[in-house]
C-alpha cells in the first residue's frame, strides 16, 4: 500500500461524489432561496429524472439525449407542481408547505412504481466513459472524471448565469426581497414558476448524471434527500457558492471517513454539519439570520 | 299465555339437553370448516418489495394449484406489508396473531423483524414458517418449537464457499459486506473453512446499509493487494456495488466471489454484463436439472408474465408445500397445535432444490446442496448462476439450540 495513490484515488472519489451532491443540492438551495420553500421532494424530481433518462435510453438507447430530455421532462412537471399546488400555500405557514411537498415524494414513488414496477434499474455508462484510467497510479472509473468535469462546468455556467445576466440579476432580487422585486415592475410569479422549474430540472439532470453510477429504484429519492439537506444547511440557504463548496466539503468528509475511520463513517457528515451548526448558525455562505 | 304442559316441558327440555351436548361439537365443526388462515408478514413496499413478491407468487401458485383448499378446508392468506421496518413488522405480527388469529404466520424477510416478533410468536405459541430472514440466531440459541425455517441460516451458503474459494480462487481474500447482523454473520461462516484451509483474510470492510458510493472501499480493496474478495450485499446494494467494482477496473484483476444474494435474479439485470464471473454460493438457481425444477419455472413463467424465479420464489414455493402437506397430514385440524408442528417436523418432498427436510434438532431446512454458481449468459436464461459445483446436506451447526425440548 502506498500512500499517494491512494490519498490521490480517494481525493478524486470525494470530488466525484461531491460533484454529485452539488448537482442535486443547487436545485434544493436555489428553489429555498428563492421561493422560501423547503422542498422535501425534490430527491423525487432526482429520482423522475433517472426514470425519464431511463425511458429515454431505452427508446433511442442514446445517454446524451437522455441527459436533455430528463431536466426538460422533470422541468416540466415541476412547473405543474408549483403552479397547481405549492401556489395557494405561499400565504400559509411554511408547515403546509412541508407537508405538501412531503406527500409528493409518496405520491411520484408510487407513481413510478405503478408506470416502471420496484425492480431496481440502472443506467449504462454512455460506451465513450465505459472503462477506467489510470491517473497518477489511481485508477478512476471514466465516467467519475466526466461527471467531475461536467458538474464544475455546469458550477462556472450556473454562477455566469445567476451573477453576469439580467435573468440572474431578477432571480438575486427575489431571493433578497421578492415583493419590492414585483414592486418594480418584474411578473414575479412567471419569476417564481421559472426558478422552481429550473430547480427540479437541475434535480432531474442530477438523476441521470447519477444513474450509471447507481442503480434507479422508486424509493431512490428519500434516501438521497437527507445527504441533500446537509448539503444545503452546511453551505447556506440559498447560496449557490455554500451549494458548492458544502457539496465538496461533505464529499470529501464521507469519502475520507470511509476510507480511514470506517466505524465512524456513518456519522461523519452529522459532525460536520453539527459543527458549522454551531460555529456559524446560518452556513458557511448564508446570509446572516435576523 | 300457554299453559306449561308436562309434554311442553320435556320437549323443551330435551332440545335445550341435546343443544347443550351438541354445542361443542357444532363449533367445533364451524371452526373445521372455517377458511385456514395463513398469515404473511413480508415487504410489499421499497426496493425488498420484489423479494416479498417472488415469495407471494410461489406460495399463490401453490396454492392455486390445490383450488386454494386443503383437507376440506379453504386456504386464506392474510397479506401485511412490514415495510422492512422492525417496528411495523411486529405490529403487524401482533394484530395477525391477536386480532386476525392466525393459525400459521410466515415471513418476514428482514432478520431484525424475525428476531423481533420471535417472542411474541413463541409465547402465543403460534406456527411460524420462516419464509426469508437469516438470522442464525433462530436455529441456535434463539430456537423455539414453534418456529421453522424454510430459507436458510445466513451461515449455510457461506460455510461451504470458504474452503472452496481458498482451494480454487485464491488465499488472499478481502471481507466486504453492509454493517449489521446478517452481514457479519455471512463473514464469519465463511472464515470458518477459509482460514482452516490456509486462507489469509487481508483487510475486512463494513459500509452502512443502503450505501450508494462504493469507491472509497473500492480504492482500498484495489490498494490492499487482495487477489479475491468475499461480499454479501442484497437489492440496491448489490447492483451499486458490482456496477462500481466492475467500473473501477477490479474485474480483471481480483475475483469476486460471495454469498449468492449478490447476484440473485432481482439484482442481476440491473447489474448487467457487470456480473459476468461472479462466483456465489447459493441453494437453488433457475437452471437446476431436475423434473421438479422444470415444472416450477414453467408454470411460474406461464403464471407470472414470463419471470424467472429466483430462490425467494422456491422459499415461498417450499413454505406452501409444508404448511399443505402438514395439513394434510393432521386432516385440516389446527387446533392441536402440538400435533401440527410434529407433522410439519415430518413434512418431506422434492422441492426444486432437490430433497427439502427440516432438521429435527433446529426446525432448519437442511440445504440439499449449496451449489457453487458462477454468472454466464447463457441462452433461454440469458444472463444467469450457472452452478459449478456443489456442498451436499448442508445444514447449521445449531449451536446452543435444544429441540425438542
Amino acid at each position: 500500500m502506498s500512500f499517494v495513490p491512494d490519498f490521490f484515488g480517494q481525493a478524486l472519489n470525494g470530488l466525484s461524489y461531491g460533484v454529485l451532491l452539488f448537482l442535486l443540492s443547487v436545485g434544493l438551495t436555489l428553489i429555498f432561496g428563492m421561493l422560501d420553500v423547503v422542498n422535501l421532494a425534490h430527491g423525487s424530481f432526482y429520482m423522475l429524472g433517472a426514470y425519464a433518462g431511463l425511458a429515454t435510453i431505452a427508446v433511442t438507447g442514446n445517454y446524451w439525449l437522455a441527459m436533455l430530455v430528463a431536466p426538460v421532462a422533470v422541468g416540466g412537471i415541476g412547473a405543474l407542481l408549483e403552479r397547481a399546488c405549492l401556489r395557494p400555500l405561499y400565504r400559509r405557514s411554511p408547515l403546509d408547505q412541508v407537508l405538501l411537498t412531503f406527500g409528493f415524494i409518496y405520491l411520484f414513488e408510487d407513481l413510478v412504481k405503478w408506470i416502471w414496477g420496484g425492480r431496481i434499474r440502472s443506467i449504462p455508462p454512455p460506451e465513450a466513459f465505459s472503462g477506467s484510467v489510470q491517473f497518477f497510479g489511481a485508477t478512476v472509473p471514466s465516467y467519475r472524471l466526466f461527471v467531475i468535469v461536467f458538474g464544475l462546468v455546469m458550477a462556472v455556467a450556473l454562477w455566469l448565469l445567476i451573477e453576469r445576466t439580467r435573468l440572474g440579476a431578477i432571480i438575486r432580487a427575489g431571493v433578497f426581497d421578492a415583493e419590492m422585486t414585483a414592486g418594480v415592475g418584474v411578473n414575479i410569479d412567471l419569476v417564481f414558476t421559472g426558478v422552481f422549474a429550473f430547480g427540479a430540472a437541475l434535480g432531474g439532470l442530477s438523476g441521470v448524471i447519477a444513474g450509471p453510477i447507481q442503480s434507479a429504484s422508486p424509493p431512490m429519492g428519500a434516501g438521497i434527500l437527507i445527504p441533500a439537506l446537509i448539503v444545503v444547511v452546511v453551505g447556506g440557504l440559498g447560496s449557490l457558492k455554500g451549494s458548492l463548496v458544502g457539496s465538496l466539503i461533505i464529499g470529501q468528509a464521507e469519502t475520507f471517513g470511509k476510507a480511514w475511520l470506517p466505524g465512524a463513517s456513518m456519522v461523519i457528515i452529522y459532525v460536520v454539519m453539527a459543527l458549522v451548526v454551531l460555529l456559524r448558525p446560518q452556513g458557511l455562505f448564508g446570509r446572516a439570520l435576523k | 299465555m300457554d299453559q306449561l304442559t308436562r309434554r311442553r316441558f320435556l320437549q323443551t327440555a330435551s332440545v335445550a339437553a341435546a343443544g347443550a351436548a351438541v354445542g361443542p361439537w357444532v363449533l367445533r365443526a364451524q371452526a373445521q370448516s372455517s377458511p385456514v388462515k395463513i398469515g404473511v408478514v413480508l415487504p410489499y413496499t421499497g426496493v425488498y418489495a420484489v423479494l416479498g413478491e417472488s415469495i407471494t407468487q410461489a406460495m399463490e401458485l401453490v396454492f392455486a394449484r390445490e383450488n386454494w383448499t386443503v383437507a376440506g378446508r379453504k386456504i386464506e392468506m392474510i397479506k401485511e406489508d412490514d415495510e422492512m421496518k422492525p417496528p411495523v413488522g411486529i405490529r403487524k405480527t401482533e394484530k395477525l396473531i391477536d386480532s386476525d388469529k392466525v393459525d400459521i404466520l410466515t415471513g418476514p424477510v428482514h432478520s431484525g423483524i424475525l428476531m423481533g416478533m420471535r417472542d411474541k410468536v413463541h409465547n402465543s405459541k403460534t406456527i411460524l414458517i420462516v419464509s426469508n430472514a437469516g438470522a442464525d440466531a433462530i436455529s441456535r440459541e434463539r430456537c423455539s418449537k414453534w418456529i421453522f425455517r424454510t430459507s436458510f441460516s445466513n451461515w449455510q451458503p457461506c460455510q461451504p464457499m470458504g474452503g472452496w474459494v481458498a482451494k480454487n480462487v485464491s488465499k488472499e481474500v478481502f471481507q466486504i459486506a453492509p454493517n449489521y447482523q446478517a452481514g457479519k454473520d455471512m463473514m464469519a461462516a465463511f472464515r470458518e473453512t477459509f482460514l482452516p484451509a490456509g486462507g489469509k483474510l487481508v483487510a475486512e470492510d463494513y459500509p452502512k446499509l443502503g450505501e450508494t458510493d462504493y469507491a472509497p472501499y473500492i480504492t482500498k480493496i484495489k490498494q490492499s493487494g487482495a487477489k479475491a474478495v468475499f461480499a454479501f450485499f442484497s437489492g440496491t446494494d448489490a447492483v451499486n456495488f458490482v456496477k462500481q467494482f466492475d467500473q473501477f477496473g477490479l474485474k480483471q484483476t481480483v475475483k469476486l466471489t460471495g454469498a449468492g444474494f449478490l447476484t440473485e435474479p432481482d439484482v442481476l439485470p440491473a447489474q448487467g454484463k457487470s456480473a459476468l464471473g461472479i462466483i456465489t454460493g447459493h441453494f437453488y438457481t433457475p437452471v437446476l436439472d431436475n423434473p421438479v425444477n422444470k415444472q416450477f419455472v414453467k408454470d411460474f413463467k406461464a403464471r407470472y408474465n414470463n419471470k424467472t424465479p429466483d430462490g425467494f420464489a422456491v422459499q415461498g414455493y417450499d413454505t406452501a408445500e409444508v404448511i399443505l402437506r402438514a395439513l394434510k397430514a393432521v386432516n385440516g385440524n389446527t387446533q392441536d397445535k402440538d400435533k401440527l408442528v410434529d407433522a410439519i417436523a415430518k413434512v418431506e418432498f422434492d422441492s426444486p432444490r432437490g430433497r427439502f427436510r427440516f432438521d429435527p434438532k433446529t426446525h432448519n431446512v437442511i440445504q440439499p446442496f449449496i451449489y457453487v454458481r458462477e454468472v454466464r449468459e447463457v441462452p433461454e436464461f440469458g444472463l444467469t448462476n450457472v452452478p459449478i459445483d456443489k456442498v451436499a446436506d448442508v445444514r447449521d451447526p445449531g449451536t446452543g439450540c435444544t429441540l425438542p425440548a
